[in-house]
């Protein structure tokens, strides 16, 4: 598809770069000669210098042919007019980065959509405090994920040398759990499988486990993974995603604490955040984390602007019992160094934009051709879940799932029929007008029949 | 560096160039003549050996970086005319390997320098091989490669930078690939619709194709002893006007394409370049009216020459070495400037010219008005500091060039003088053709001794490739392991 992308900052860069390797045709505008010329260098995308809202430098890119229209300058409001030409240029799909909290009031979203001709805005900061939201009520997961209209859910987990799961094959946990889940991916090292029934579990692997969303919560307390939700939570930068996160959580009744070195942010949140508590401080002396009580938290979160700051700040956490530490690690081999240093958790707010980006091209890519309905990136992106319709010439439909031979990698991880979504099982099948969720190690996947070996 | 890669690669083009010698080996196959198993020996040999160099080095890592891009083009070059060179010298025909190797290379740069001093004696296959060699250069390998096989990594655009000529090159659409195929459909299109218009004047097919080759690469080889001045009126204007469209940029046609004629008209290299050659065309045509008398065979021969010239196509209808001082010295000019970026043609290119023009006024009215603050601009939009750092080193390394081979060709002994030592140079230099004196038209390079003829070479390369990826590739530090 042909998609152009204004403004390649980090968040630009990376949506490039995903959508570059999803195969689609970009072309980039930025106003900065040297990042073109740098981006037109690494990747296969064609680059225009220019304003985002200069009409020629849109023309020049084929903004009017473009099928989808993605603004992520610094500037919202460069963003929302960039789009609003593209839409009259005739751009198929428009979307902004629209980052000022009093853009993102519901009723201001609203106009500005009809209005400009926006099909989608993005808040990477609000989409990013939604996911740590998310881990914060589950706190033993790494990662929580939710597949077509929450029902289905996947929490990925890391698996410490006393879980009963380990040395365990994955045949064996049918008869030991009552619930039913499926794991469906498992890393190990760098490397990510999609294991079969005779695989075995080791101590440190991150698995994710698939199940119903009534039935998740039960499979992680047979397991013995269940925490309590995290009650009490420090936050360290008074970031737009620390205060995205800090309101949703006081406004659910938990106790948050958040350290930011700047006094008049400081200031600003204490006037905003009016059930947290707000502490001026450097977060990077200790005695000050004490003094605050890092230890009785149950949660940490390191949310600085920088991610050396975060990932050393969240090792002195972890080496003080916080049951729950995450931090924002923007650069991508960073994270992969955190990682390495036992960092299990972080989040990356450009990384969910982009992913939201590629979903919403692969969406509207369906629509002109193949039936994927939704596609999420799971394991770190190295694996993706995509919900299929099934159709009648699919080839699928009407077998039961131990006689169809699937290629390696890939596993049918969910099914919903008529409306009732359940795990399946060797002996369940297909029927047409059901919706699957097929989870594979290959990416690309465009259509269901391309799940079967031939 | 990514030896395993630039090894690969290699192996790639000596793969692809057998491929590239089937159309002559059916050539040889339908004229009836003996040459076809020279073709196929080493069309053989060099798959053979491709292949085992692509399996022997299979790449672990893919990324490629710029000089690796250099390298590869650079190597690719060389590979290209060694391989090609085969069966000239196998089969007898150019009895020399030295002078089958400056055919090639001659061919693949689109020069149309030759050795030759009697075409019609070799067969029509192997004439047919060495007109291939221009349409093949004129594109180019790499892009070839780009179009037709699949590319993993994102850099490539390296590599592609490195073989399409002029300062600046752009996309036609995001992927470099696609980009690569357009191109490659402009071209063949293009030499199509030459071919059936050759085909309607006094040519047969075999003509046709072989003279449409040598324009739409601005090649030059010609297969009779007077080039096209063997052929009709007709032809001669069929191919004035298809050289001149072979200097022009691509992208422009593409725009045809796409509808968007007044973004042609626009174009302002394009503008100037149609200038130059209207205005050499008639200083030309007033001077040498005296010779042909008639106004419209005036017409006709200088505006060959020109076109032939100013694309450094290098075919001729006429002996332009026997025209007065004045002519030769507009021929010797637009000798240095060339055609179009992102034609085929070779030379400095109009657009660095018109930079390098525009550079020079900026400069001098920043010396009559010390504060003012001045751009260059190009069509219509400002040329930041580096790409113009970039065309006046270029243009330094240009000259620098130029003046180190005619000293290396100099020490060749009489009759070789000052006059055919530099045109030679330049004409192989700006991969045009023929020169003046001794390598006029009518005469060949064919008295150079071993050395000089390598040294041309080159030359030839130097100028097809815009000088750095071969003398990058021949600098000892960018085959180091170490980044020192």
């Amino acid at each position: 598809m042909n998609i152009v992308v204004v403004g390649c900052g980090k968040i630009g860069s990376m949506i490039v770069s995903s959508l570059v390797s999803e195969g689609h045709e970009v072309t980039v505008i930025d106003e900065k000669a040297d990042v073109i010329s740098d981006l037109t260098n690494i990747y296969d995308v064609m680059g225009v210098c220019g304003g985002g809202t200069d009409f020629e430098a849109l023309e020049e890119a084929g903004a009017g042919d473009a099928d989808v229209f993605v603004a992520v300058t610094d500037s919202d409001e460069v963003n929302m007019l960039s789009c609003n030409i593209a839409a009259k240029m005739g751009a198929s799909r428009t979307i902004a980065r629209v980052r000022k909290p009093e853009y993102n009031k519901e009723k201001n979203l609203a106009v500005m959509k009809s209005q400009l001709g926006l099909s989608m805005t993005i808040n990477p900061e609000l989409l990013a405090a939604h996911e740590l939201f998310n881990i914060l009520k589950l706190p033993s997961a790494v990662k929580l994920e939710t597949f077509s209209n929450r029902n289905f859910e996947m929490a990925e987990l890391i698996l410490k040398a006393d879980s009963g799961l380990c040395g365990m094959r994955l045949s064996d946990l049918k008869g030991r759990y009552k619930s039913n889940f499926l794991v469906c991916t498992v890393t190990r090292g760098e490397e990510v499988t999609i294991p079969t029934g005779n695989f075995e579990l080791k101590n440190g692997d991150k698995i994710g486990i698939i199940a119903t969303h009534l039935e998740l919560q039960r499979t992680l307390r047979e397991m013995g993974f269940l925490q309590k939700q995290a009650k009490n939570v420090m936050i360290l930068g008074g970031s737009k995603i620390g205060f995205y996160l800090a309101r949703m959580l006081t406004s659910g009744g938990n106790s948050v604490k958040i350290i930011e070195k700047q006094e008049n942010v400081c200031e600003e949140l204490s006037r905003t955040l009016p059930g947290a508590v707000i502490t001026h401080g450097d977060g990077a002396s200790q005695e000050l984390l004490f003094e605050e009580g890092i230890r009785s938290v149950d949660a940490f979160l390191a949310l600085t602007g920088l991610d050396e700051e975060n990932i050393l700040i969240s090792i002195f956490a972890s080496s003080q019992n916080v049951p729950k530490v995450i931090s924002k690690v923007n650069r991508d081999e960073m994270s992969a160094m955190a990682d390495r240093l036992g960092l299990d958790c972080t989040v990356s707010p450009k990384k969910i934009v982009s992913d939201i980006v590629v979903r919403y091209a692969r969406a509207l890519q369906n629509s002109y051709g193949s039936n994927v309905e939704t596609l999420y990136k799971i394991a770190d992106g190295k694996a993706e879940a995509l919900e299929f319709n099934v159709t009648a010439e699919s080839g699928v439909a009407g077998i039961p799932l131990k006689d169809l031979s699937l290629k390696k990698g890939i596993l049918i991880a969910g099914i919903i029929h008529e409306r009732r979504p359940f795990i399946p099982n060797g002996d369940d099948e297909i029927c047409a007008g059901d919706r699957v969720i097929v989870v594979s190690e290959q990416k690309y996947l465009s259509d269901l029949s391309e799940i079967l070996a031939k | 560096m990514n030896h395993r890669m630039v090894i690969n690669m290699t192996g790639v083009i000596m793969r692809l160039e057998a491929v590239l010698m089937i159309p002559a080996l059916i050539v040889s196959l339908i004229y009836k003549e003996g040459t076809w198993q020279y073709f196929l020996i080493t069309m053989v040999c060099a798959f053979a050996i491709g292949q085992t160099l692509s399996l022997v080095s299979r790449p672990k890592d893919q990324r490629i970086y710029a000089r690796d891009g250099f390298v590869i083009v650079a190597l690719a070059w060389l590979v290209l005319s060694l391989v090609g060179a085969v069966p000239f010298f196998i089969s007898g025909e150019i009895p020399s390997y030295v002078d089958a190797f400056f055919e090639t290379v001659s061919g693949f740069t689109t020069t149309g320098s030759s050795i030759l001093t009697n075409v019609t004696a070799l067969t029509k296959g192997m004439l047919f091989w060495r007109s291939f060699t221009h349409w093949i250069g004129g594109m180019g390998i790499i892009v070839l490669i780009m179009a037709i096989l699949p590319t993993s990594s994102g850099r490539s655009m390296h590599i592609m930078r490195a073989e399409v000529p002029g300062p600046i090159v752009g996309k036609l659409v995001p992927k470099v690939r696609d980009t690569a195929k357009i191109l490659y459909l402009l071209y063949v299109g293009l030499t199509a619709v030459e071919v059936v218009f050759l085909v309607f004047g006094d040519m047969d097919l075999y003509e046709a194709l072989v003279h449409s080759f040598g324009t739409a690469g601005t090649g030059g080889f010609g297969i009779t002893p007077g080039s096209v001045g063997d052929y009709g009126a007709y032809s001669q204007w069929v191919i004035t006007v298809f050289m001149l469209m072979f200097g022009v940029n691509f992208n422009l046609y593409y725009f045809i394409v796409l509808r968007r004629i007044r973004t042609i008209f626009k174009n302002e290299e394009l503008r100037t370049y149609l200038a130059v050659v209207g205005i050499s065309v008639s200083v030309i045509g007033f001077n040498v009216y005296k010779i042909y008398g008639a106004f419209s065979e005036t017409l006709r021969h200088s505006a060959f020459q020109v076109a032939s010239i100013v694309t450094t196509t290098g075919y001729a209808t006429t002996d332009f070495n026997l025209w007065p001082q004045l002519s030769k010295t507009v021929l010797f000019i637009l000798m240095f400037m060339g055609g179009c970026a992102g034609s085929t043609a070779g030379g400095l290119k109009v657009s660095r010219v018109m930079l390098l023009f525009k550079m020079v006024k900026n400069n001098v009215k920043k010396m009559l008005h010390p504060r003012s603050v001045t751009s260059v601009r190009l069509e219509g939009k400002p040329i930041d500091e580096a790409t113009q750092r970039e065309v006046s080193s270029y243009f330094a390394m240009y000259i620098l060039i130029i003046a180190v081979i005619f000293a290396v060709i100099s020490f060749e002994p009489a009759p070789f003088n000052f006059e055919t030592n530099l045109s030679a140079v330049i004409a192989c230099f700006n991969n045009i053709g023929p020169g003046f004196d001794l390598v006029g038209p009518a005469s060949s390079f064919a008295a150079y001794s071993g050395f000089s003829k390598i040294v041309l070479s080159i030359a030839m390369l130097l100028g097809r490739l815009e000088i750095y990826p071969l003398l990058l590739a021949l600098t000892p530090r960018t085959w180091m392991k170490k980044s020192s």
